[in-house]
């Protein structure tokens, strides 16, 4: 085992991110066969969310449980002595003591790399403000493996909020690793930033578009992703904007069968419901892809699980 | 005016062909305050920079990792070890692969800004300067580096 801590997915090796994927895959056999595991029994999980976000805690508290290990936490900080001034480090500090693994989501970038830094015990980053979350990234790659067999050779479209988004910023990178094509679909002022597109060209056919109809008969993942209105300081230019793309059953009438559109969610209108019902669809599938992959990485940095 | 000879100390440090204006700053960089006797002598014709600093600290000898500190701010910079009042050693400052202290993050929301924690950056490219932060894993180009010197 090569890695610790779960921090960002440029610590991450192609092997690494086989090798995790190697093992979500045998703990779901497992899960299916066997029911709840056994091979956290007796370990505790400290989930310390200094912001909301019930999908991934659930995700990270369910994975747990299903190993058989315990969770303690908090699901925002105003609930603990963070708001009575209490430092992160110190805050690591005194819950490395009563856990045996911890999983940090802090509005702060970089807060999990330091929280690593200060822990004894292995840190997850379950996101840290606008910079990382290692975990969506490699449950992404599961459930694409999951759908197709392989992740080499498939065309991979990522649409919708690729300037600010970063799930499908490290999505990018982690599938530069893979023999891919990626579309990079984004409407003007949303586009992919240079920095990211510059660092993995060489690595992989790169095509960048606006215009998704032209994409969707190409593409055997479509990877949707919310444009945020949080993000626009004028709200009609979002209206502008929120509309340009919806991906309906209009939209996929020139889809491949074997399509997947995919969205790390929540959705607002991106998805029309119109499409959950159909083929196409693999983004409820993706939401549990979160339970083997997390089971795997929790197990791997706990070291119960080779 | 004759340019200052660097050998004028016994034993030492001379820094040179410091840009004028910096000197002060790599003084504070380098973090030489304390019982070192210092001589700073600023905006001192130079043929190479029109203008330079130059730096002489007495009795004590930099090493190559201390030296380094300052080549961000001041590149061009020259080093002489200097003993029994001769340049013993000349060197040229080279940006190291990782940068503590020294600059702060230009992310605002970067860890660095609410702990009690040292800044640091991974050196991706020294020309052109780019710069990684250690925590937050953003990118600072040169012109952007320059401006968050602590």
């Amino acid at each position: 085992m090569r890695f610790q801590d779960v921090i960002s997915i440029n610590d991450f090796r192609k092997e690494d991110i086989d090798y995790v994927l190697r093992v979500a895959e045998r703990l779901e056999e497992e899960l299916k066969k066997e029911g709840t595991l056994k091979y956290a029994k007796g370990k505790v999980l400290a989930t310390l969310f200094f912001e909301p976000s019930t999908r991934t805690r659930l995700s990270f508290e369910s994975a747990m449980h299903r190993l058989g290990g315990a969770v303690i936490g908090f699901a925002e900080a105003s609930t603990t002595s963070v708001k009575k001034g209490e430092s992160l480090m110190d805050t690591i500090r005194t819950v490395e003591n009563y856990a045996d693994v911890i999983v940090i989501r802090h509005p702060r970038e970089g807060a999990a790399r330091l929280a690593a830094e200060v822990a004894r015990v292995p840190v997850i980053n379950a996101g840290d403000g606008a910079n990382q979350h290692p975990t969506q990234t490699l449950l992404d790659l599961y459930t694409i493996k999951k759908e197709f067999g392989k992740i080499d050779g498939l065309d991979i479209a990522l649409l919708g909020d690729l300037k600010y988004g970063r799930t499908v910023h490290s999505l990018a990178k982690a599938l530069s690793y893979y023999n891919v094509r990626l579309y990079f679909v984004a409407p003007k002022g949303l586009e992919m930033p240079r920095h990211i597109v510059e660092e993995i060209s060489n690595k992989v056919e790169i095509v960048e578009t606006s215009d998704l109809e032209a994409v969707i008969p190409k593409v055997d993942v479509l990877y949707v992703t919310r444009i945020q209105k949080e993000r626009f300081p004028d709200p009609a230019e979002y209206n502008k904007i929120k509309g340009s793309y919806k991906v309906d059953l209009k939209v996929l009438e020139k889809a491949k069968d074997t399509l997947k559109v995919m969205h790390p969610l929540p959705r607002v209108d991106e998805i029309a419901y119109e499409v959950d019902n159909t083929k196409y669809s693999a983004y409820f599938r993706q939401v549990w892809s979160g339970i083997p992959v997390r089971m795997a990485l929790l197990g791997i940095v706990l070291g119960v699980i080779e | 005016m004759k340019e200052l000879k660097v050998s004028a100390i016994n034993k030492g440090t001379v820094i040179d062909h410091i840009p004028a204006g910096r000197g002060l700053k790599v003084l504070e960089i380098l973090n030489l305050f304390g019982d070192n006797t210092i001589l700073v002598a600023m905006n001192v014709r130079s043929g190479k920079l029109g203008r330079k600093d130059i730096i002489k600290v007495e009795g004590k000898i930099l090493n190559e990792e201390e030296v380094n500190k300052i080549a961000l701010i001041a590149p061009s910079a020259t080093v002489n070890i200097i003993e029994n009042w001769e340049v013993v050693e000349k060197r040229k400052v080279e940006i190291p692969d990782e940068i503590i202290g020294i600059i702060e993050c230009a992310n605002p929301n970067c860890i660095t800004h609410y702990e009690e924690v040292t800044p640091k950056f991974k050196v991706l490219s020294k020309k052109p300067l780019k710069l990684k932060c250690h925590y937050c894993e953003r990118t600072m180009e040169e012109d952007i580096v320059l401006k968050h010197l602590l």
